[in-house]
């Protein structure tokens, strides 16, 4: 039980648990964090000490040495205009002005902590009445409803305090309220409450453990904010009162000595400067840290175009077959220091009017392949290291980007796999049609939108003319994937590559894509790259296939054969997942085990460890495809035997 | 879509008179928790007795807190904001006065912030890593731990003090001013100061929701069908991560309106945020009062028209 309700901070800051690299380690790592934390130590260690330090009071005035400039000796930092030591004066503020903030976090902490926990906890009523109170309060402004409160209380250092923390309390109940909420149910939490536990102790032994982390990060999001805030107080003359002085008021009081003296207000100034930058950039840190989702760089903007190695990059060097010719493709993605080798070396053809279907379970590198075709891939982390795509004897790979940008949409074209997240939710569809055919040629916007339509008509879209002033989110599954067809139809393509173009619809609609994507390569004479997991779907709209396992081809030939005589263990065992309706069978097939990590390849043959005819040899040495007639081959040393 | 705006406005006004009671409330009973006894507070700790219990029924304190706060209530709707004891005229010339000043400055600043703060997440987010974001992320950084009164002194000493380019404060200049280019020289450090200190959260998090945008599949299908980059980042990527976006530059607004306050102090600027500091010296507490509730409902009214615009740019928010 309590391994389960406990992630408390101090492990997950060690990183015991799940996470590969502690937290601290991270924070340490990131350069800027970790200068936040010595200068943050080196400031609140001399505040400290600050006592103990031969500095003269702060308070002693001394009219004959009023405004010496500083870096004069005994005073360093100068005197101010009651000829006060501003060094001496500046600890102590700084003191004050730690202290203060640090109260200020720790009371807003603790208030609106408890007010978080307990909506979230019990919800209903007590969380509606308590967050409505908390979204009355962020209805003011931040700032003017910490001077109402000061109005109210009076000018003061205490009451500035207690102002800061009330406008800060609806920070931190809104996010601990976020994540109680969604322990509320937990089975530690069911577990507990069922063992007789009280509502006051199941809130402190298993929820407070497991908000803390969202605390940790409030707060230090926030120390620094208020540390500024409470300042301000002070600066506008509301908070710390004279002889007293925090950062704040020295700042106030050296503000009208701005044109004679501005080393005044320039020493508190830069050193609520450096205290809140520090504090921001650990607050920065601790987040990364204590936050997954930021975690190691997990937000890397993926370029315009798959990184290519000068190696893929060459000039075609042989006699291109057919429409497009691919060869020894290789890509591989650099995650963690870890090579994952995505796809590995297929090589095929399409012929002009011709389909070829890719096949394979996912992960077996079949949308990385037709994503690495016009550099589609993330990268990073995604890379082409090897081979080469041609098209009219050019590699695609190897050509600039602009010429690059002229193919893609153009003479080649995708269809993407779920319509919903790969059309844009917030452009007409009409207006994305028009778009892809601008992006390719000179056409007037009304001109293209009456093509738009003509498009949407070709794909059978009812009242098209209407629907094309539709948006994504408007339109039925089976509408949207027409869509993206009439998109990728737009500039009249060559070759049309689609990717798993009907997984995400129902049977019926899935007929009727597939029946239009076959009229259509018909009445075009276009090429069709159709990647699929399914024979099902192969045999309805394919000449020939290809299939795919572990990022290499393993079997590729026409259609009819491979399904009559599968040449690969592999194959064989993709067609008897298929439920054949018009058969009896007594069961479904299922290949038992997991395809193997690309980032742990086998040497050998990479089916090996699923297969029933695995002998050493098979492990030995990578496995060639082999040839059993002109058009079907398979990466099998008992392919000869087995059709 | 007409209608369906209208519609959408509708219900959110309706929807806000609930939040304006609130807010009502809010700052009747802030006021109403003054320790000891207002006239008191009000007239100072040399009043007679006599003159604080006239003061006290006048103010209507002796009746019981409901009725107190629906009288109050009942005022404000005439536009009775009551009077201030410190200037001795009616609260809602004063905030007449000083509404306008605030109006032009923080709305300067709102508009400054949002444009510098969309380029330069925008920006950063499309050169990740390079060294354009790593300075726009430090200036950003520099922005968020500035404290608006000390960057206003810096500005006043840089810029009018040794420099001698800007005014260091007002609105006006006294002799021979009061045109539109006088307002803007007067206008610009203290704007600029309040852009500056604003523009780092809207910076940021444009930068954070253009990465998240830019890894999605739309962005890839634009990518397919051959669109230039830029169209992708500034017409795909940018109007989708706009969505989330919009409501944090309505939140902003609060921000801009409270770091008023500092700035209007510093720069002598004759705007509300100036007034309340004033009137909270002077304890001048009918006047925080309506200067708070006015300014709230400003925020609040800000933020509807945010959602608005948030409306009109995502279709898949309903009415």
């Amino acid at each position: 039980m309590t391994t389960n309700s406990q992630t408390p901070l101090l492990s997950r800051l060690l990183g015991r648990q799940h996470s590969r690299t502690s937290p601290l380690a991270l924070l340490v790592r990131n350069r800027l964090a970790a200068a936040g934390l010595v200068v943050l130590c080196l400031v609140v260690i001399i505040a400290l000490i600050t006592p103990w330090l031969p500095l003269p009071d702060p308070n002693a005035t001394q009219p004959s040495d009023r405004l010496i400039s500083p870096f004069t000796a005994g005073h360093w930092l100068g005197t101010d205009q009651l000829g006060r030591d501003i060094l001496s004066r500046l600890l102590w503020g700084t003191r004050v002005s730690l202290v203060v903030g640090i109260a200020a976090t720790l009371v807003a902490a603790f208030v609106g902590s408890t007010i978080g926990i307990m909506a979230g906890y019990f919800g209903k009523r007590v969380d509606s009445m308590l967050m409505r109170g908390i979204d009355m309060m962020m209805a003011f402004p931040y700032i003017l409803l910490a001077l109402a409160i000061v109005a109210v209380l009076g000018p003061g250092l205490l009451n500035a305090l207690y102002a800061i923390a009330i406008v800060n309390i609806p920070f931190f109940a809104r996010n601990v309220r976020g994540v109680a909420v969604t322990l509320r149910n937990r089975e530690f939490v069911d577990a507990a409450r069922l063992s007789g536990k009280n509502h006051f102790l199941i809130l402190v032994t298993e929820i407070l453990p497991n908000v803390l982390p969202v605390i940790v990060i409030t707060m230090s999001t926030t120390v620094g904010w208020m540390i500024l805030e409470t300042a301000g107080l002070s600066f506008l003359g509301l908070g710390a009162q004279p002889p007293q002085a925090d950062l704040g008021s020295m700042l106030g009081e050296g503000r009208r000595l701005i044109s004679t003296a501005p080393f005044v207000s320039t020493v508190p100034g830069v050193m609520i400067f450096i205290l809140v930058m520090s504090i921001n950039l650990l607050g920065d840190g601790i987040r990364d840290a204590l936050d997954p989702r930021l975690k190691a760089g997990a937000l890397r903007r993926p370029a315009a175009r798959t990184r290519t190695s000068a190696e893929a990059r060459q000039a075609v060097q042989y006699k291109q077959k057919g429409v497009l010719d691919v060869r020894s493709l290789r890509t591989e993605f650099h995650l963690d220091n870890q090579v994952h080798r995505a796809v590995n070396g297929p090589t095929f053809s399409i012929e002009a009017g011709e389909c070829l279907g890719i096949i394979g379970e996912s992960g077996s590198g079949k949308s990385v392949t037709a994503m690495s075709l016009l550099g589609l891939v993330a990268s990073p982390p995604g890379m082409i290291m090897g081979g080469q795509v041609n098209y009219r004897d050019t590699n695609l790979l190897g050509i600039s980007d602009n010429d690059l940008r002229r193919y893609r949409g153009g003479e080649l074209a995708y269809i993407f796999q779920d319509p919903l997240s790969t059309l844009h939710p917030l452009f007409t569809v009409g207006d994305q049609l028009v778009e892809a055919m601008r992006a390719h040629y000179a056409i007037s916007y009304t001109d293209a939108w009456k093509k738009a339509v003509a498009l949407l008509e070709e794909v059978r879209i009812p009242n098209a003319t209407k629907r094309a002033h539709s948006y994504p989110h408007q339109l039925s599954g089976g509408m949207r994937q027409r869509v993206s067809i009439a998109m990728a139809l737009a500039n009249e393509p060559k070759l049309i590559i689609a990717d798993e173009p009907t997984t995400a619809l129902d049977v019926t609609v899935q007929a009727q894509i597939l029946a239009l994507l076959n009229r259509l390569r018909d009445d075009k004479g276009a090429s069709l790259m159709f990647i699929t997991h399914d024979f099902g779907v192969v045999r309805q709209v394919c000449h020939r296939a290809a299939v795919m396992y572990a990022g290499e081809i393993v079997e590729i030939g026409p259609v009819e054969e491979i399904l009559a005589q599968p040449a690969h263990p592999y194959t064989r065992r993709l067609i008897s997942c298929v439920p054949d309706v018009g058969r009896k069978t007594d069961k479904l097939e299922e290949i038992p085990g997991l395809p193997p990590q690309v980032n742990n390849l086998p040497e050998g043959c990479k089916f090996a460890d699923r297969c029933d005819l695995v002998t050493d040899q098979c492990r030995q040495a990578p496995i060639e495809l082999e040839t059993l007639n002109e058009q079907h081959q398979a990466r099998c040393i008992f392919a000869k035997e087995m059709v | 879509m007409a209608t369906q705006l209208w519609r959408y406005i509708g219900k959110r006004l309706l929807l806000l008179i609930p939040v304006l009671f609130g807010l009502s409330l809010i700052v009747f009973f802030i006021m109403a928790l003054i320790p000891g006894d207002p006239a008191q507070a009000i007239l100072g700790s040399y009043a007679t007795p006599e003159n604080v219990a006239r003061l006290n029924a006048q103010l209507g304190l002796d009746k019981s807190l409901p009725e107190q706060y629906l009288t109050w209530l009942g005022n404000i709707f005439q536009g009775d904001f009551g009077r201030s004891y410190h200037q001795n005229r009616p609260i809602i010339d004063i905030i007449a006065e000083r509404f306008n000043a605030t109006l032009i400055l923080a709305g300067t600043a709102l508009v400054l912030c949002s444009i510098f703060g969309l380029l330069a997440g925008i920006i950063s987010a499309s050169r990740q890593y390079g060294v354009i974001d790593k300075a726009i992320t430090l200036i950003v950084l520099i922005g968020i731990s500035m404290p608006a009164f000390w960057l206003g002194l810096l500005m006043i000493m840089l810029f009018a003090v040794e420099w001698r380019l800007l005014p260091a404060s007002g609105m006006f200049s006294i002799y021979g001013g009061g045109d539109l280019p006088d307002l803007i020289r007067h206008l610009i450090l203290p704007a600029g100061t309040l852009a500056f200190i604003a523009t780092g959260v809207i910076a940021r998090l444009t930068r954070a929701s253009m990465l998240e945008v830019l890894r999605q599949d739309f962005i890839r299908t634009a990518r397919a069908k051959g669109l230039h980059e830029r169209r992708v980042i500034y017409r795909h990527a940018f109007k989708a991560a706009l969505v989330s976006i919009v409501p944090v530059i309505g939140i902003q607004a609060g921000f801009v309106l409270g770091g008023a306050v500092y700035v209007e102090t510093v720069f002598q600027w004759p705007g509300m945020g100036s007034m309340l500091v004033n009137a909270i010296s002077t304890r001048d507490l009918l006047l925080v009062q309506g200067g708070v509730l006015v300014i709230a409902v400003a925020y609040v009214l800000i933020n509807l028209a945010a959602d608005v615009v948030q409306f009109i740019l995502d279709p898949r928010v309903t009415a």
